[in-house]
Formats: C-alpha cells, structure tokens, sequence
C-alpha cells in the first residue's frame, strides 16, 4: 500500500514535472510559436489520411497542372494529383520515418556513450575512433552508400537514418556521463557493490538523460533534413509515396509556370524545420543546456 | 608544441584509414560486387570473367585492399567503371570546378558572418541583431535543396534576372564559371553565413561577460578599443573551430545545391556515380572528401594552438 504510493507520487511528480518543462518552453514567443507548428503538423500528421478530399496517387490527365481553385485549393501536378492531399499526407511520412529514426538514434547512441563513458580505457579509444571515422564521411555521402546498395523502402531509411544520426549522440552522452562519473554517489554505489548495469540504469541514466535528449531533439530537425534532401535527389522513398522532398523535386522542372505545386510542399517542409528548432532550443533552455556554441556536427 | 602536431596529423591519418577500411569492407559485404553490380543482366560468361579480370577481383580481398590502399596514397585511384577512363581523369575538373565554388562561397561567407555575428552580439537583443537573428535562423534551418529552389523561381523565373541553371561543360574555364555561379554561391554562402554568423555571436556574447571585458570597462578603456583590442581576438580565437566544422559540414550542402544547380563539381560527380553503381568513383569519393574533412580539422586545430599561446603548453585532449 504504502509503496503503491510512492510510486503514484512519483508518476505524478514527473508528470508535473513535464508540464513545467512544456510552461517553461511556451513562456517564449519562439517556444511557444516552436511548440505550436510541432503541434499543429503531429495533429495533421494524425488525421490526414481521414480528411485528405483524394486519392494521393490518382493520376488524371483531366486535371495535369490545374491552378489553385475551390476544388483543388493547392492546385494539381503535372500527373493531376491533387497537391493538398499530398501535402498533409507528406507530412505523416517526413514525420513518422524521423520519428522512429530519432528513437533509434537516442537508443543506440544513448546506450553506447554511456557504456563508453562509464568503462572508459582502450575499449573506448577504440569506439571513438570509430565514431570520428564515420562523423568524417560527409552525411550525404554515407547515407547514399548505405541507401542505394541497400535499397529505399522505409524499413532501411529509418534504420540507416537512426544509425547514422546516433553517433553525434554517442559523443554527448559519453561527455555527459564523464562529468556524472566522478561524482560522490556514483563511487558510493561502487562502494555498495552495484554492478555496472545497476549503476548505469540508476545513477547515471537519470543525469545524463537531460543532456541525450536536447541532442536527440536538435537531431531530429537534421534527420528530417536529411531525409527530405535524400527524398529530393530521389534516394529516399520511392514514388508515388507521398513526400516533400520528393514532390518538391518533381515540381521543380515545371516551376516557371506551375509554382502552386513546388511552393506547398516547400512551406509544409520549412515549417515543420523551423518548428522541431525552436522546440528544441526552447527545450534546451528550459533544461538549462546550453547549445548555442555547439557546431553542427 | 611539435609532439602535440605530429599527434594530432597521426590521428588524422587513423582516421582516414578507418574511413578507407569502412568504404571499403561496405562495398565489400554487399551482395554482389563492382562487376554484377555493373554489368547487371549481362553478369555471366565472358563478360563477366573479363570484367572480374579487368578490376582484379579473382584475389582476395585483403590483397585488394592494400593494392588499391597502396595506389591511394600514390594518388592513383584506378580507373571509374562506366567512362573507363582513369578517375583521376575523371576528378580533376570536378574538384577544380567545387573549389572555386566553395572558395568563392568561403571567402564571401566568413567576412560577412563575422561582421554580422559582432553586430548581432553588440546590439544583443536590440533590433539589428533580432533582425538578422531571425534571418539567420531562417536560412541555417531551411534545407539547402529549398533555399536554392526558391532562389531559382525568385530571381531566375520571376525576376528574370539571372539564369537559373548552369550549363557549362565541366571543363569550363574559370571565367565561364565565375559568371554563373552567382546564384550557387548566394544559396552555399547563405547558410554558411549563418552558422557562423551565430557562432560568433555567441562566442563574442560570451567574452563580452568575462572579467578582464569588465576590468576594461572598469578602468575606462573607450567601447570600440575594448571591443576591437580585448573582445574581438579572444573571441574569434574559439570561433575558428566552429568555422572548420561548418566548412567540412556543407561538404553534405555543397551536394545538394550542385544538383540543384546542375554545377558540374564533386557533388553532382557523387550522385552520378553512385546512381551509375560506379564503386571505384564512390570509394575515390569518399577518400578525398573524408581527407577534405580531415585536413580542414587539422588546420583549424593547428590554426588554434599556434595562436593560443595558452595552449602551447598543455596537452589539451579534445
């Protein structure tokens, strides 16, 4: 009974908690505007494909490249597909592939830091060397190797992008955790004979989780950037998915006197960017992290 | 001092190894190789064994390896499998054409971004610097793909002002070159400028608030002498790091806004080859803009400790 209790308050504590992080960040007007374009696309994201008025890949040669009206308020494509549908339901891609990229990303990043920073030593001279080996392959580049000899569908894109977007994270949470190490609780735990998984689930997640996710936020904006730019040179996902990269690149040919097609997909895109960045900085600032000297590695 | 460059230069070179090690076993374990990966349909008989001959492919990897490893550092990086023709062949006009890309964007980009950081530092919260704060931000997170598509319909379709894509052989000379490639340069160097202009803020911010910045106040020095004697030095020093990292990070930009452009640099020669399965053009890629990466980090390292004297004499681990 009365540990049921405890971990009652507990949840609620840390429900209240979230909420005071969530104030803090609204009590900016770039957090809050931030907040609110993130918002506004997950909802979207949510209920598109319930709202969306067509088919996303009904090809009509009746309605090539019409101009905004009543019935297609952002005009067609140069295949008559309605470009509104594909817009709102372009955003549930860029947001779900990024989603679940940046959870693998935090995982495996996460994880790894934390048992570099904790066993320290040869294994971990080794792993960062590795891990600087790969920041020095330029994202693009690796991304297109590991996409183009493994494939598109999203099953390889969410892995390869939170592969490739962790290991940033590899190094701020193994910073992070060197700055836990030395503290008194963590020697007291050894003292009390915790063992390292103990030790790193107890003591050290708790301190450092702050730190990995301002990281995995901040990477959640570059992957969504990744991502449409490898949708953009037609190495992310594979028509006729809905996507903006994708649509921005095939609209792009017929610009001059078809813009309606091309400027859609680049506002929904710029938007939610610009959104996930001000979250994230709001997010930092309300943890107290401060990123703004960090480079854009 | 010396120890401390040497050790730096040879963790480069460990790094470069490994990246060569990670193109090379990528390839490697991937189904099929560089021949049925080419060759595709007609991956049997003759064709096939004259191909495998061709690119040596009946020893074993390792041997491979340091043939090929042998021949990089040679600078011999074999012969591309669609043109036939040697890759360095195949390189040299590209990289000519993305170095007077990227030097153009630099040399515009760091003076501005430098200008613009101290103004946005010096007039923190004030107007000018909400202003180019804002817009800053706006052209460091858009991608480079929209940036330069919204130049394209802006100036080059709407306005009319300017040709929208480049269409040069790309073994054009220099001059062609310079003349079209305003608006790549304008869409690189926009968000070049941006990071930069950020880092500097927040670096010259920061050295604004520190002890000897108030002692100077204290004892009377005049504002523009103590921004340009005490803050400005101790806060571009810093700086100079961020600039390297943003350099080698656009490396990625560069890529984009050369399709975009259809410039005829290393950018574009990286989709083409990989959308050609062209394996020997890609590992080549992959070698020199890591070895891009590299030594843009060691100058800016080496750039920082011969001017920190601080520095000189510890052994600073990054």
């Amino acid at each position: 009974m009365e540990s049921n209790l405890i971990t009652e308050d507990k949840q609620k504590n840390k429900l209240e908690k979230a909420f005071e992080i969530l104030k803090t960040m609204a009590s900016k007007p770039s957090g809050l505007i931030g907040l609110t374009i993130v918002l506004f696309h997950v909802v979207l994201a949510l209920i598109s494909p319930y709202i969306a008025p067509y088919d996303y890949k009904a090809i009509s040669p009746n309605t090539m490249l019409l101009a905004p009206s009543a019935e297609h308020w952002f005009g067609t494509d140069s295949l008559g597909r309605d470009v509104f549908t594909r817009t709102i339901l372009g955003g549930r891609t860029a947001l779900t592939v990024t989603f679940f990229g940046s959870l693998i990303a935090l995982l495996w990043g996460g994880l790894l830091g934390i048992f570099c920073g904790l066993v320290g030593g040869k294994i971990d001279d080794v792993v960062m060397r590795v891990v600087d080996a790969f920041l020095s392959i330029p994202w693009i580049l690796a991304m297109l190797l590991i996409v183009s000899l493994l494939g598109t569908s999203t099953e390889v894109l969410i892995p390869a992008l939170g592969f490739f977007y962790g290991k940033g994270i590899v190094r701020v949470a193994r910073a992070a955790t060197h700055d836990v190490i030395a503290k008194d609780f963590i020697v007291s735990a050894r003292a009390r004979g915790h063992s390292n998984m103990s030790i790193i689930w107890n003591e050290i997640i708790p301190n450092v989780r702050d730190a990995i996710l301002v990281e995995g936020a901040m990477r959640w904006s570059w992957m969504l950037l990744g991502f449409s730019s490898l949708s953009f040179l037609g190495f992310g996902v594979s028509p006729p998915t809905p996507d903006w990269g994708l649509m921005i690149s095939n609209a792009r040919g017929l610009m001059s006197f078809a813009y309606w097609s091309v400027i859609a997909p680049i506002v929904g895109l710029s938007s939610l960017i610009i959104g996930i960045n001000l979250t994230a900085d709001a997010f930092a600032k309300a943890l107290g992290i401060d990123r703004s000297t960090k480079a854009p590695v | 001092m010396l120890l401390l460059i040497l050790k730096r230069i040879g963790l480069g070179l460990i790094t470069l190894f490994i990246v060569s090690l990670i193109t090379f076993v990528g390839v490697e374990v991937l189904p099929g190789d560089a021949c049925t990966t080419y060759l595709e349909r007609e991956a049997y008989g003759s064709a096939l064994d004259a191909c495998i001959k061709r690119l040596g492919l009946d020893v074993p990897a390792y041997e491979r390896y340091l043939d090929w490893a042998s021949n990089v550092v040679r600078g011999d990086f074999g012969y591309s499998l669609s043109g036939e023709m040697p890759i360095n062949e195949v390189l040299g006009p590209r990289v000519k054409n993305s170095l007077v890309l990227a030097s153009v964007s630099i040399l515009i980009g760091i003076p501005l971004a430098i200008v613009l950081g101290i103004i946005t530092a010096l007039w923190r919260d004030k107007l000018p610097d909400i202003m180019i704060s804002t817009i800053t931000i706006f052209s460091m997170t858009i991608p480079e793909f929209i940036s330069a598509t919204l130049l394209i319909l802006i100036v080059a379709i709407w306005l009319g002002w300017l040709p929208g894509i480049v269409i040069i052989p790309s073994d054009a000379t220099f001059y062609e070159l310079l003349s079209n490639i305003i608006l790549p340069v304008v869409a690189i160097s926009m968000i070049m400028t941006a990071h930069m202009a950020r880092m500097v803020r927040s670096s010259v911010i920061q050295v604004m608030a520190s002890d000897y910045v108030q002692m100077a106040i204290l004892k009377g020095v005049p504002y523009w002498k103590m921004v340009f004697r005490h803050v400005l030095p101790n806060a571009l020093l810093p700086a100079i790091n961020v600039v390297a990292l943003t350099i080698a990070w656009l490396l990625g930009g560069v890529v984009v806004t050369e399709v975009v452009f259809n410039y005829p640099g290393l950018g574009r020669l990286v989709i083409e080859s990989i959308s050609n399965r062209d394996l020997p053009v890609v590992q080549a890629l992959a070698i020199i803009l890591a070895s891009i990466y590299v030594g843009i980090n060691l100058i800016a390292d080496l750039m920082t400790l011969m001017l920190n004297p601080r520095l000189k004499s510890l052994q600073i681990r990054k």
